[in-house]
């Protein structure tokens, strides 16, 4: 008990010191590492709160793929010596650092005033989780209990996408995104894209699978797709694909649009959007679930590598 | 105190950090840094409400727990948003005087320069 609290305490304090730490520094590429390295330290945090759903999740995205996305932005905007506004004044930061120290005593109450019997929703999860035949419950809030959220999620990813690609100027449009790997040779890197991707790929699709029974599913398991897919990128083993393949955005719409003729196929026959006719709630749940894994996958390999420029590569 | 309160102040500080990079900060990398561990905070403070409403065997009420994976998700949609904005912008800025590329966006346009910037947010 007394271990377990001295770890609790250690983490938080580490994780607040990188926080710190990331906003502090004056390079830009060791903010960047302090956020990755705060990004593992969180996923920690997660696994002891509970909730090794959200911890795989954590670990995928802040710790690996923004962290991915930020480096290869800091390095690009390197180029560019930036011509932005000084650092503000000490009276401005102070009443600054005031003002956040209130949201954080405001934050900090709130904390330490919340409802004893606290609040849950667990006990319908638990009985809506019998109807669905699932092990998981954040699946089973995921695709069961709250799957319009879902469904509305997979769409805000694909909006993003297409606003990332809409942000290119007119004579980029058709052109493939930048290569994602440098000039140089990195004989190491091409190694390891080519020894981790096969079993990077398994991992991936068993933690699909495993994710109606245990901790994982698709934004886990596509996460580690589109790592897989992006180190291969990174080592310069393939370019990243043209923009206007029509094979590309199907495979995009794919997920979202079979979820949304689920849903509509939910009002036909069940009477209600979204709603599983009860013996086949689990099949169903999993069919989506392996449709929108490679949607998910290519759709967050294609954010990380950006915006299409034409004749990039000649 | 429970390793779940200790975790809801650190997430607290959380917040504070973030949002004082936020505003302090000039160069807008560093700014969508700091929006990220902001949102770090505020999804640890959902995490710590769903530990404290653990129920029905479960170490922590799954439907808070649902809401932070989408969370993360649609944070990161944004990132990288934020991030394309910014490199275009940075583009836009530092383009030098009219080169042979720059045919396209020449002479015809500059006299409409409020022309087609109009329109919503």
């Amino acid at each position: 008990m007394i271990v377990a609290g001295a770890f609790d305490l250690a983490l938080a304090v580490t994780v607040l010191a990188v926080a710190t730490w990331c906003v502090s520094v004056r390079a830009t590429f060791a903010a960047v590492v302090a956020f990755v390295a705060f990004g593992l330290l969180v996923a920690v945090v997660w696994v002891r709160l509970a909730a090794v759903d959200v911890a795989l999740t954590e670990v995928a995205i802040q710790g690996g793929i923004v962290g991915v996305l930020l480096l290869g932005a800091t390095a690009s905007l390197r180029r560019y010596k930036a011509a932005v506004a000084e650092r503000s004044g000490a009276t401005q930061r102070l009443a600054v650092a005031v003002f956040c120290a209130v949201v954080f005593l405001a934050l900090a109450t709130a904390v330490l005033t919340l409802p004893d019997p606290a609040p849950t929703l667990a006990p319908p999860v638990a009985a809506s989780l019998l109807a669905f035949g699932l092990g998981n419950p954040v699946t089973g809030v995921l695709l069961g209990y709250r799957a319009i959220d879902t469904l509305l999620e997979t769409v805000v990813l694909l909006l993003a996408l297409i606003g990332v690609w809409s942000i290119s100027p007119d004579r980029s449009w058709g052109g493939r995104p930048l290569p994602m790997h440098s000039a140089g040779r990195a004989d190491a890197l091409v190694y390891f894209a080519r020894l981790l991707p096969p079993v990077g790929i398994v991992i991936g699709v068993y933690i699909v699978w495993v994710g109606a029974d245990a901790p994982g599913g698709k934004f886990q398991g596509g996460t580690i797709l589109a790592a897989m897919w992006m180190l291969v990128m990174m080592a310069g083993l393939r370019n990243p694909p043209s923009v206007a393949r029509s094979g590309l955005r199907l495979l995009l719409v794919a997920g979202p649009a079979f979820f949304f003729i689920v849903g509509l196929a939910g009002l036909a026959i069940s009477g209600g959007f979204l709603a599983y006719p009860a013996p086949y709630a689990k099949p169903i749940i999993l069919l989506i679930e392996l449709v929108l894994t490679p949607s998910v996958a290519v759709t967050l390999g294609l954010l990380v590598a950006g915006p299409p420029v034409r004749d990039a590569r000649q | 105190m429970s390793a779940a309160t200790l975790y809801g102040l650190s997430a607290a500080a959380l917040v504070g950090i973030g949002l004082f990079g936020l505003i302090t900060h000039p160069d807008p990398l560093r700014k969508i840094l700091a929006f990220n561990l902001l949102g770090g905070g505020v999804f640890l403070l959902f995490g710590v409400i769903a530990r404290r409403g653990a129920a029905a065997g479960f170490g922590g009420d799954p439907v808070p727990q649902a809401i932070v994976i989408t969370g993360i998700i649609v944070g990161f949609s944004a990132t990288a948003l934020a991030v394309a904005l910014l490199q275009r912008l940075f583009e836009e800025n530092n383009r030098t005087a009219p080169q042979a590329e720059g045919s396209m966006q020449g002479a015809p346009t500059v006299s409409s320069h409020d022309g087609d910037r109009g329109g919503g947010d």
